[in-house]
């Protein structure tokens, strides 16, 4: 049996995305800037995806930049506003546990002279509201959180935040990461308060390649790529058409029946949930029910290195992550385990199961057994 | 300079005697096999006691010195212009051109060698020394004659052809892989293992190597890995198969019954054998480790001798007095130094002690694995049954 529970690294995309991508590949193959029909039909795919997209947080259609995905909606959105706004003020606010792609991006800021100011988090993941208000300052151009947590899956309170940044200095924008949190929440950029949204295709059924920044109308923001001035100049670069039509369709489909699809995900990680609890030794980092992502489950295993056992599951055909795969390549210990407080002995022994939409309550039966049989013969040999 | 033909000068082959023709034939063998990955068709040849490579196509100068270069037994590679009209006059234009494209800066001194192995030309050659000399500095008066350290000595020859050489690039040095039998290289992942047997494939020797794997407590990462650090010394070592043991039972097995400290003194002594024996299976007639006097616990002089008890064959230890330093060096030179520090567990450090023996006292070592008698043998057997072998080029 085959359980794929890595599904906040990147997913399996959908058929229908997968019949859009080849179609735009083979067919309608066009440049989407060429001034013949071939060029238009391409960019008739861009445009019904930016609809589509843009009607699932009832935005306008130009509020949607599309990108190559999470990294740069991310990069985009904290340079771009930074460099665009550095005239009032070099002030950015952000928290203990973002994803690198907004923490090098904030680094590489901090470089070019302006000052970062970095919330701590409590032991739920979540960042004081208090030491948010006291944090923001007249000088304060960007504020930016994640909406849920890649590691553990805490919910920030994105609503709230805004409404504090707001309240202090009307003139802060407010960017979310929500790489985790889009398809599973549903997200009102204009009544949250949100300026800028990065989202990326492949967590979502989507293809590789491919996201998109929200933009709300009237931020100032500058471009990171320059060249032929596509996208309103923004977003320079032939136009990824398979990207963005299939970008479109997996948007699509996220949203239609959502509340289903998300009673699915959310039966899924509480089953695991309880079931975990079968198994000796082991602590659930994530929440049950909707006090968490409905996607994740963090747990850490009591005296069993989490690399070992990720690959003695590889070996049984489930997949997994330690730590987050974005960083698993670094050997540093995960930042988000430490913030909310996971005990110094265990950080090193937690694993991240995280559900799609092809994932069934017979593979989380699978999963347990085997971890039944692992766990105990991993435990018995440990590090001198 | 489009140079038609390399001359292949080589160092210590040379003085082999009447075996000498079977180190030449090693030689235009690899020669020809380094050529084979390159662009454009190429023939090495042997005459009267000198090697050529003649280029029959167009092709990439850079490419050609670089696989060369990777050709152990190679002292020198000189690059070669070759003109079949042998007349007199024609020979000096072309000198002349010659030395005005090769030299842009013309501040140098110089001196003609000429050499008449085609008896019947015309013109003796300390007679064309002379001539040569005196067109090259009518055409470029900054240059000088300087005959005992010139900067540029011009090699004439006149043979079939004539050929004109003056440039002489490094080779690796060293002897032709093959001439010199084969070993077992223990090959596993760090910067030491890959250095020491492109040392010992410097010196003419075949190389298989071994690798042991533990999942899952080593990835599919880690081997991909020491398959990539395999290609990379291949390139210099010819193609190597890779023995692939799984030794994650023996592992297991030794951590259950022995004293930890001992853990990897044991662990290694198994390797050992296990090397040993494949070595055997697949005509091997040594073993090279990256070993160095007292890097870690399991190289000092008393793990060395406690390893070393269980083989019977020699093994080859190059690094044995280098430094930490020295050896990245090679390592960087040979190009494996970035493989090697990718930060992938290999199986000796999974359940490494904290405080591991140092000073191995081979009588208790000999006890503890007493504990193993039950199913050690048969562990080992399996183990060398199970290897797959990765062909590595």
């Amino acid at each position: 049996m085959e359980a794929y529970f890595d599904n906040s690294a990147t997913t399996r995309v959908l058929d229908s995305v997968m019949d859009i991508v080849v179609k735009t590949m083979t067919v309608d193959y066009g440049n989407a800037a060429a001034k013949h029909r071939k060029g238009m039909e391409a960019e008739q795919y861009i445009r019904e995806a930016r609809a589509e997209i843009a009607k699932t947080l009832k935005a306008a259609d130009k509020e949607i930049l599309f990108t190559s995905g999470g990294s740069e909606s991310n990069n985009m959105a904290l340079i771009g506003t930074a460099l665009a706004n550095q005239r009032a003020g070099k002030h950015i606010i952000s928290t203990a546990i973002e994803h690198p792609s907004v923490y090098n991006p904030l680094a590489y800021l901090e470089e070019l002279g302006f000052e970062v100011t970095f919330l701590p988090v409590d032991h739920d993941g979540h960042i004081s509201l208090q030491q948010l208000e006291e944090a923001v300052r007249p000088d304060t151009i960007l504020v930016s959180v994640m909406y849920v947590n890649n590691e553990v899956g805490a919910v920030e309170p994105v609503e709230e935040i805004s409404r504090i940044v707001k309240k202090k200095n009307p003139k802060t924008l407010l960017h979310v990461d929500a790489i985790q949190a889009y398809g599973k929440y549903v997200i009102r950029p204009k009544k949250q308060g949100i300026d800028l949204l990065s989202v990326s295709g492949h967590k979502i059924h989507g293809p590789k390649g491919i996201g998109f920044l929200y933009i709300a109308n009237g931020v100032k923001i500058k471009p990171l790529i320059y060249g032929g001035g596509q996208q309103a100049g923004l977003r320079s670069g032939t136009e990824n058409v398979p990207g963005a039509a299939g970008l479109g369709v997996a948007a699509r489909e996220m949203y239609t029946n959502h509340e289903e699809k998300v009673r699915h995900l959310i039966g899924l990680k509480d089953y695991m949930t309880d079931r975990m609890g079968e198994i000796e030794g082991t602590v659930v980092n994530s929440k049950k029910g909707t006090d968490s992502a409905p996607q994740i489950v963090s747990v850490s295993f009591e005296g069993v290195r989490s690399e070992v056992l990720l690959h003695a599951l590889e070996d049984r055909g489930i997949y997994v992550s330690s730590g987050s795969a974005c960083s698993s390549h670094h050997p540093g210990i995960s930042g988000t385990l430490k913030g909310i407080g996971v005990a110094q002995k265990l950080l090193d022994s937690t694993i991240r199961f995280s559900f799609g939409l092809f994932n069934t309550k017979e593979e989380i039966d699978y999963c347990i057994d085997v971890l039944k049989e692992l766990v105990p013969v991993l435990r018995r040999y440990q590090r001198g | 300079m489009v140079y038609q033909s390399f001359l292949i000068k080589y160092a210590e082959i040379g003085t082999k005697g009447k075996n000498r023709y079977l180190f030449e034939d090693a030689l235009i063998k690899q020669i020809k096999h380094a050529l084979k990955k390159v662009e454009g068709s190429f023939i090495a040849s042997k005459e009267s006691g000198r090697i050529y490579v003649e280029a029959l196509s167009d092709y990439d100068y850079d490419e050609v010195i670089e696989a060369l270069q990777h050709v152990f037994g190679i002292a020198w590679i000189c690059p070669m212009v070759q003109i079949e009209e042998k007349d007199y006059e024609n020979l000096k234009k072309v000198v002349v051109d010659y030395v005005d494209q090769v030299y842009p800066d013309k501040n140098f001194t110089f001196k003609v060698d000429s050499r008449r192995a085609d008896k019947n030309y015309p013109v003796r050659s300390e007679q064309m020394n002379c001539d040569l000399g005196e067109v090259i500095l009518n055409a470029f008066p900054e240059t000088k004659v300087n005959v005992h350290t010139p900067d540029v000595l011009l090699h004439v020859e006149v043979r079939k052809l004539v050929n004109i050489y003056s440039l002489m690039i490094p080779g690796p040095g060293g002897m032709p892989v093959g001439t010199n039998g084969k070993a077992m290289l223990l090959l596993s992942g760090g910067i030491d293992s890959p250095v020491a047997g492109y040392m010992i494939a410097k010196r003419g020797v075949k190389i298989d190597a071994v690798y042991f794997h533990a999942p899952p407590y080593t990835s599919d990462r880690a081997k991909q890995k020491v398959v990539d650090l395999a290609k990379l010394v291949s390139r210099y070592s010819g193609p190597i198969p890779l023995h692939i043991v799984n030794f994650t039972d023996i592992q297991l097995y030794i951590y259950e019954k022995c004293p930890h400290e001992e853990l990897t003194i044991i662990m290694r002594r198994y390797m050992m054998k296990i090397a040993e024996a494949i070595a055997a299976k697949t005509d091997s007639l040594a073993l090279i480790t990256g070993e160095s006097i007292g890097q870690v616990a399991s190289q000092t002089v008393q793990s060395l001798a406690a390893t070393n008890e269980v083989c019977t064959m020699p093994v080859f230890r190059p690094l044995i007095g280098f430094d930490k330093q020295e050896i990245i060096d090679i390592s960087e030179k040979i190009g494996t130094f970035e493989t090697s520090i990718q930060p992938f567990e290999d199986c000796c450090t999974i359940f490494v002690a904290k405080h591991p023996v140092t000073k191995p006292n081979i009588k208790i070592i000999h006890k503890s694995e007493e504990n193993l008698a039950e199913k050690i043998d048969e562990m080992v057997a399996t183990a060398i049954e199970t290897a797959e072998v990765v062909w590595c080029e």
